[in-house]
């Protein structure tokens, strides 16, 4: 059975998001998807300063079986990237929702996070799915 | 187990199953319009008999030449054993297998070419090979375009002092995937890229910058300062080099203070007959930093669960089975079987050998160019540093006087008129350590008859 933590946000495309006090957002991959693409051995975070739309793929994912792209759930300009998961990738594996996150982003809008599932639909959506 | 995939009774209950009712029902989503109706002009097919009889007669007509043709191909003596090892059961197939582990020697032998082909060219990590030096160009400029990571820019400096036929290639493929290729003129007493026209791409926001070494006209660019340059200016650098020739040059990876960013070329003259200009090989090789952004196979060393050394497929998610549309590139391991004879050739000759190749060649060129340009009529277009190559122009139509030339059983060399008509009529002439001095007497006193029955223009 998959963590989904009460507080954070998700998209459908498996990604979560967390509010930080300073209103900025970190964005990361669900306990559902770590699982799903098993041991990473490299993930791919874009720069800061970049500014992304909306459901744009920002980073990729690698694990010994595939590559994916991450898609931002929401837009916003690019203010910090994990570079620990440079030399350690499988943090994301190991803590998903803690020291496994990608990137922190500079919301365009405060808006936008009304949209996103919360962790009551993000776990409904896993049943449906199957998992 | 026969090798027949399916017969026609499979097909039909594939058919079936799938509710379609015919085979070319499955590709009605392609236009009329762009289909292929026949295809004219293509003859019936041929037996193995007819075929043999037909090639041997064509072969006659060629005859033997001597032969001071470059250009991009070179003649250069394949040691015997190159082609009896590579034509061997074990190796001779053009594709890595499917179950690519299952044939851990084939693997190896891959290995051991990325290894020779990196201390080779001064690099990280190389691929296990590309179709050949043209669409390497092609590959090594979307692949600069993909990994620059502080610029999206599209454009890609390639200068004329780059072979025309990897410009024409990365043109029309490149080019057809969005990139913009920008081209900077030739130094007119040097034969090199222009300077202070590249300059003025300065402070432009461009992904890479292509340079040949040797260049096309065979000349000796000044990579040290062309590499820092470009880098300065925030571009990738591509080296486009002829393998033979770093035996003796600088590998790009210590080209300037960093080194190239991707290296390609041409792979032929490491063991692959000229062949009426195919099949060969090209070859590209990185740095670390860059390997998720390179198109192409990967082979690694690693253990198996005893300890043993194995050889895998790695790096794979960049590749098209798993990647799909986003892939690097759908490039695989076409050109494996030249790839072999490069890594046997390469084996065969060690650093000495290929080193003393180099040599030779470059010491048959300056003979050939001394021999050639004391004819009245012909002088040597550029002065500076070059390798086996040169550029001679001469004061009536080239293409006349090759055609006079092959009449004694010479090819003279490569006429630059139609590509470079800036420089009048240009030959470019290339002497390999295949030529001896009397081949180059030969070809210098049947030169002296052709200019006499060429008319001067």
């Amino acid at each position: 059975m998959s963590q989904v933590p009460a507080e954070l946000k998700y998209a459908k495309s498996h990604e979560w998001v967390r509010v930080l006090s300073d209103g900025r957002v970190e964005i990361g991959i669900t306990d559902h998807a770590q699982a799903a693409l098993g041991d990473l051995v490299f993930v791919d975070i874009p720069d800061v300063g970049r500014e992304l739309a909306a459901g744009e793929a920002c980073a990729v994912v690698e694990s010994v079986k595939a590559a994916s792209d991450v898609y931002t759930p929401i837009a916003g300009r690019v203010v910090e990237s994990n570079a620990e998961l440079a030399t350690a990738p499988e943090q994301v594996n190991q803590d998903c929702y803690g020291s496994g996150w990608l990137l922190r982003l500079e919301p365009a809008s405060a808006d936008e996070l009304a949209g996103l599932l919360s962790a009551e639909a993000y776990t409904e959506l896993l049943a449906a799915q199957g998992n | 187990m026969p090798f027949i995939p399916h017969t026609d009774s499979d097909i039909e209950s594939m058919l079936a199953t799938i509710g379609a009712p015919s085979v070319d029902a499955l590709f009605d989503e392609i236009p009329q319009s762009l289909r292929v109706a026949g295809l004219e002009g293509i003859p019936p097919g041929l037996s193995e008999m007819e075929i043999g009889r037909l090639m041997s007669e064509r072969a006659r007509v060629d005859g033997r030449p001597l032969s001071f043709l470059g250009a991009g191909a070179y003649e250069h003596h394949i040691p015997s054993a190159v082609w009896a090892i590579t034509t061997r059961g074990e190796y001779y197939s053009a594709y890595t297998p499917y179950q690519a582990e299952a044939s851990q020697g084939t693997l190896q032998l891959i290995y051991e070419y990325q290894t020779m082909i990196s201390s080779l060219t001064g690099m990280q990590v190389s691929n296990a090979s590309l179709y050949d030096g043209g669409s390497a160009v092609a590959e090594a400029a979307l692949m600069a375009v993909r990994a620059h990571r502080k610029s999206k820019s599209l454009r890609v400096i390639i200068p004329t002092t780059v072979n025309p036929n990897y410009r024409r290639v990365a043109e029309s493929t490149a080019g057809n995937q969005g990139l913009r290729f920008e081209t900077v003129p030739c130094q007119r007493t040097a034969g090199v890229i222009d300077f202070a026209a590249l300059q003025a791409f300065a402070g432009e926001d461009v992904a890479a910058l292509v340079i040949q070494q040797p260049n096309f006209f065979g000349q000796l660019e000044d990579v040290d300062r062309l590499t820092d340059w470009a880098h300065e200016a925030g571009m990738l650098v591509i080296a486009v080099v002829n393998p033979t020739s770093l035996a003796l040059l600088k590998p790009p990876g210590e080209w300037g203070e960093r080194g190239v960013d991707i290296c390609v070329g041409e792979g032929q003259p490491l063991g692959v007959p000229l062949s009426s200009g195919g099949p060969y090989f090209g070859f590209m090789t990185t740095r670390l930093e860059y390997v998720r952004s390179m198109p192409g196979r990967i082979v690694g060393r690693t253990v198996d669960l005893e300890g043993r050394t194995g050889y895998t497929l790695t790096l794979q998610a960049r590749e098209q089975h798993i990647r799909r549309g986003k892939a690097t590139s759908n490039i695989c391991t076409n050109q494996g079987l030249l790839m072999t004879a490069a890594t046997i050739y390469m084996s065969l000759l060690g650093p000495q050998g290929l080193a003393a190749v180099a040599e030779t060649s470059l010491a048959r060129t300056s003979e050939l160019v001394a021999a050639l340009s004391a004819l009245p009529g012909i002088r040597v277009a550029f002065e500076g540093p070059r390798f086996h190559e040169a550029v001679l122009v001469l004061d009536r139509p080239v293409a006349a006087v090759l055609t006079e030339l092959e009449r004694h059983g010479i090819l003279g060399g490569v006429d630059l008129s139609a590509d470079y008509p800036e420089l009048g009529q240009a030959l470019l002439v290339c002497a390999t350590e295949t030529k001896t001095s009397a081949d180059i007497t030969r070809y210098a006193s049947a030169l002296g008859h052709a200019l006499k029955a060429v008319r001067a223009a």
